[in-house]
């Protein structure tokens, strides 16, 4: 074995459990890919000594015969899941300095999998942002460059993708509210895997928008993803939304027999002037459903074009309300100008605190909910959501599982974007529907562009089937056989 | 639907507690414009029927038991406070 | 009670009253968390990381809160909202963690109800409730600990209470006295809020207008948490004289949030408050609808106990006690509860009225003086029933049990031992009485014949020559019965 860093999570788990290799040992090999990572500005937080730890802690697992998927295994944290004791700051510069006195259920679920915690990585500002340009402790860069050009990893999950990609870990926590897992996963070649909304407890979860957030995974194959997310997944009573569903071994829905399935191809997924390479991607993985078995149905979403545009409103709504506990007083950032009362705290902390971005937000999310524009922006946008959701589970009466690109293009060069917000949301054309409508969702590695950056195909299923959509990302991912990686020029 | 201009701009600011400053309010407001003008294709659509959806999950809110299962642990709730005094979060002084 | 008018020097002005009641919810741990919501522990140590809308914390309802309110909307004969939601009432001060209440806005869980308000000799009023929502408590603010800083403590932070909105329908500051009060005595009978304003668990916001009777409403101000029912009338009075004397100077009422302030005995403008206020309600994702079935609200309905209105109404029809006294009696629960205690154990419903009576003269007057409730009486209703007992079956007269009370109440001891101790029976012994009956007879022959010639009320006279003679422990029931024959000859 040369490189313990390129290994599988199922492969590790499978040596693990042999005795073959030790969780101190491969452990240790990722402190030391962390550490030559620095180039990437994926973690903002290393934790060499706690990993350690818990690498021994989980040998001690394993020898005791309690080895679960992820005992053993180091992963990186999405700087959005609080971890106690461990500066959690959602990269955003309001929570400078905080170090949580909790742990959020998903991280707490991995730790008592005996996973192991390599430290917090880089994303968008709360999560608010598709190129991860939106951070304050700066952009992550992508392992995958356009010739020698950077390109971004995608948002807001950049440094999970980035450090899974570039094999700095095993596995990442993320986190979708509007495609922030699937997104960087395409623009990656890393698998991500967002469940259904309700299947990830949101408790220790810093909140953007709550009706929409939902933890998961990337990985660097299927089955990861399914070890993984099983590890993470499962009800909470410290959270509201968490639904009492029992959670299923996901690695065993990967069958690959997806004979007599119904495979829906929404034909409003088709927009004018998306690159051909895209469009030709998706028709491969057309074909591949049928080589597999599937039977292809076109289908269609009505509302489909309408979604960018409501997330847009109900998004910067629940944000607005959500980030007004940043305000000087409990934790995090505090400016107060000289003279200053209360109120003038709060503006100047708030002000030097938050990002453009996130202030944009804030601010387009308190304008639609206020006196007078309620109902004709945010009201509106609730029933429009509502039109959404329906659309799919017409859909799913006609299909089983829904195949569509993940991005409208593949990875882009840094300052592309940034200049122009709407171009910017326009990356979640495709992965916004289905977190508005709260459903599973899965973007798969499944080809190269001209400029051998990797572009993924997405898998939406019907509600609590994440086995489907995990089953019928592993045809693809095997269907696609894709060898290249990035030729870590960061070493 | 609305054209916002820079004194919305400064409510708006206002009202989210943001300080805004004085040149910053007209390109802000140039921004917000764009943003709103697109979203109001959702007038386009037409909801006389539907009911708003406000979350994902179909099911009622689950209830707790009512018992003391929280709280004393002023230290963890204070730790993270940039000024905490006695016991007491500190704030500038608020005049009513 | 005459309509209730304010003299203008231009003629009468009608004064239109609604109230917006915060109750806090009588629960062990807080509407979204698992802390205690006891008054008075050390700042912020009964806060939980929820109650301090730390990054990423989430609310969980506590059902007992919901089951409280429903509890309440019926003991008000209100509606029932088998549905309701959950809104976030956005707005910005340090004692408010979140950036937002949790209150319910377009979906409350009690619709319409009323309140029948007793307005003293028998007469009665009823005022709407428009709705009963639930909804977090804020922490508390200090601003005068410290020179430079407000001092901010979660405890309360996020402790249920249930806003109980009026509907415009009061008319005087008595009537506003008297919702407040049936109000408090309601919610106290049934458990779902102390009622104690001086501790603020029972707050009160007042809507204040005035019009010339029979026109539209006038537009109102609202005087902030008030804190006792006196200030509440008191602020209305000065409050629509304010009001009127604009109007008569041909000035414009400004809808805004005011402040009475008791020691000034004006209200006044509370502008910091009021600025530019715009609470952006939207239903609050982090929870889902409250929703209950018709066995919970049945439940609920089971779990109460005889309301106020129906004990009095019972009281006076069943048990024969004045409207009076029945209405003292059921104003606190622990009066009643007292009450019906001493009877019970009396075991004679017929000496219903009689017992009233006792409670409200007797017991009521020492414990006044005293400065005792009734809860802290130390003559409980055993004791009372026993000393009852002791009038009724006349071993000793109503003026010897007067005594014998007091010194119940001194030194509570039992009204028998007393008695015993100090020789109180009153001589009920026929022969013995009359013995000294016909001895008095004799020595006063003049008043023998006053009688006889028709002048009865003598009788009087003989009646208290026995006393004398017997040191005041003859039974006067038996001597009238034995004086009326020997008088008559
Ligand atoms: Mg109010
Ligand atoms: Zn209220």
């Amino acid at each position: 074995m040369t490189d313990l860093t390129k290994l599988k999570i199922s492969e590790a788990r499978d040596l693990l459990a042999k005795g073959e290799l030790s969780a101190r040992e491969l452990t240790e090999a990722h402190i030391t890919a962390v550490e030559g990572f620095d180039a990437l500005n994926a973690y903002i937080v290393q934790t060499p000594e706690k990993a350690l730890e818990m690498a021994d802690a989980a040998d001690a697992k394993i020898k005791a015969g309690e080895q679960k998927g992820m005992t053993g295994i180091p992963v990186g944290i999405k700087d959005l899941f609080c971890t106690k004791g461990v500066e959690t700051t959602a990269c955003s510069h309001i929570l400078n300095g905080f170090k949580p006195e909790y742990e959020s259920t998903v991280t707490q679920n991995l730790w008592d999998d005996g996973a192991v915690m390599l430290g917090k990585l880089n994303m968008d500002e709360f999560a608010m942002g598709s190129s991860n340009e939106t951070s304050y402790y700066g952009p992550v860069k992508n392992p995958w460059r356009k010739g020698d050009v950077d390109t971004v990893p995608g948002g807001s999950s950049g440094g999970s993708v980035a450090s899974v990609a570039g094999f700095a870990a095993m596995g990442a926590t993320a986190s979708d509210t509007g495609g922030s897992i699937r997104q960087p996963a395409s623009f990656t070649g890393t698998f991500g895997i967002k469940p259904t909304y309700g299947r990830c407890s949101r408790y220790g979860m810093v909140a953007f928008a709550s009706s929409l957030d939902q933890a998961g995974t990337i990985t660097r194959s299927v089955r990861d993803g399914a070890i993984m997310l099983e590890s993470i997944s499962g009800f909470d009573p410290k959270d509201s939304t968490s639904i009492d569903m029992a959670v299923p071994n996901f690695e065993a829905a990967l069958t690959g027999d997806i004979r007599g399935m119904k495979v829906g191809i929404p034909q409003e997924y088709h927009l004018a002037g998306m690159p051909g390479e895209i469009e030709a991607l998706w028709h491969k993985g057309i074909e591949w459903m049928k080589e597999a078995g599937a039977e292809v149905v076109d289908i269609n979403l009505p509302h489909t074009k309408y979604a960018l545009p409501t997330y847009y409103i109900v998004a910067p709504a629940e944000a607005s309300s959500n980030l007004a506990r940043y305000d000087g007083v409990r934790y995090g950032l505090r400016e107060t100008p000289e003279n200053g009362g209360l109120i003038d705290m709060y503006e100047a902390t708030r002000a030097a605190g938050f990002g453009d971005e996130v202030k944009r937000r804030i601010m387009i999310g308190t304008y639609v909910l206020s006196a007078g524009y309620y109902d004709a922006y945010y009201l509106k946008a609730q029933k429009v959501r509502q039109l959404i959701s329906d659309d799919f589970a017409r859909a799913f009466e006609q299909c089983d599982v829904i195949l569509t690109p993940t991005a409208p293009s593949a990875a882009f060069a840094f300052g592309e974007k940034t200049d122009d917000p709407l171009a910017m949301y326009l990356n979640d054309v495709f992965t916004v529907p289905a977190s508005l409508a709260g459903l599973p969702g899965s973007s798969v590695p499944a080809g190269l562009d001209a400029d051998g950056l990797p572009l993924g195909l997405q898998v939406l299923g019907k509600p609590w089937d994440e086995e489907t959509v995990l089953k019928v990302s592993e045809v693809i991912e095997k269907a696609a056989a894709i060898t290249a990686a990035p030729n870590e020029w960061w070493r | 639907m609305s054209e916002i201009d820079k004194a919305t701009v400064a409510k708006i600011a206002r009202l989210s507690r943001i300080k805004i400053e004085e040149d910053k309010l007209e390109p802000l407001a140039g921004e917000l414009n764009n943003i709103l003008g697109w979203v109001e294709q959702l007038g386009e659509v037409n909801t006389d029927t539907i009911e708003p959806m406000a979350s994902p999950v179909n099911a009622k809110l689950r209830w707790r038991d009512d018992v003391i299962n929280d709280g004393d642990k002023q230290e963890s709730v204070l730790k993270n406070a940039a000024k905490a005094e006695f016991g007491f979060f500190a704030v500038p002084k608020v005049i009513e | 009670m005459s309509e209730y008018r304010i003299q203008g020097a231009t003629g009468d002005f009608e004064v239109v009253i609604g109230l917006e009641v915060h109750a806090q919810v009588i629960s062990k741990s807080k509407l979204f968390s698992g802390a205690a919501t006891e008054f008075g522990a050390e700042p912020n140590s009964q806060v939980s990381l929820v109650d301090a809308a730390m990054p990423g914390m989430l609310p969980t309802i506590n059902g007992e809160c919901v089951r409280q309110a429903v509890r309440t909307g019926l003991a008000l004969g209100a509606q029932i909202n088998k549905f309701s939601v959950f809104d976030r009432k956005n707005y910005f001060y340090a004692d408010l963690p979140q950036g937002y209440q949790i209150s319910q806005f377009k979906h409350p869980v009690v619709g319409e109800g009323t309140i029948l308000l007793d307005l003293g000799d028998g007469k009665t009023k009823e005022v709407g409730v428009e709705r009963i929502h639930l909804e977090q408590d804020a922490g508390k603010s200090m601003h005068d600990q410290h020179p430079q800083f407000t001092y901010v403590d979660l405890n309360r932070s996020g402790v249920a209470l249930m806003e109980i909105v009026s509907k415009p329908d009061m008319r005087s500051p008595e009537e506003a006295g008297a919702y407040l009060t049936k109000l408090r005595t309601i919610l106290r009978y049934i458990g779902t809020c102390d009622g104690n304003m001086e501790q603020g668990s029972m707050r009160a916001d007042v809507n204040v207008s005035v019009r010339r009777p029979g026109e539209p409403l006038g537009t109102r101000c609202e005087i902030k948490n008030v804190n006792s029912i006196r200030f509440v009338r008191q602020a209305i009075e000065v409050e629509a004289r304010r009001q009127v004397d604009i109007l008569e100077d041909g000035g414009e009422i400004d809808q805004e949030t005011r402040l009475f302030d008791p020691n000034k005995g004006e209200t006044r403008s509370m502008r910091s408050k009021e600025e530019a206020h715009d609470y952006r309600y939207f239903p609050d994702p982090d929870l889902l609808p409250v929703e209950f079935d018709d066995a919970f609200v049945d439940a609920a309905r089971e779990s109460l106990p005889e309301l106020p209105d129906d004990k009095r109404k019972r009281f006076v029809d069943d048990l024969g006690v004045s409207d009076y006294n029945a209405s003292v009696l059921v104003a606190e629960k622990e009066n009643a509860d007292y009450f019906e205690e001493l009877l019970a154990k009396l075991g004679n419903a017929d000496m219903a009225k009689k017992a009233s009576n006792w409670v409200i003269s007797d017991l009521f007057g020492l414990l006044n003086k005293a400065g005792k409730t009734i809860s802290e009486s130390p003559v409980s209703p055993e004791q009372g029933a026993e000393l009852l007992g002791l009038i009724e079956d006349g071993t000793i007269s109503g003026r010897t049990a007067k005594d014998v009370f007091e010194e119940m109440f001194e030194t509570g001891k039992n009204a028998a031992v007393i008695v015993d101790e100090k020789g109180l029976k009153q001589v009920s012994d026929t022969g013995e009485l009359e013995k000294i009956i016909d001895t008095i007879i004799a020595a006063n022959p003049g008043q023998v014949e006053q009688y006889r010639a028709g002048k009865t009320k003598l009788i009087g006279f003989f009646v208290g020559q026995v006393m004398k003679e017997t040191g005041g422990a003859a039974n006067p029931g038996v001597v009238n019965k034995l004086l009326q024959p020997k008088l008559d000859g």
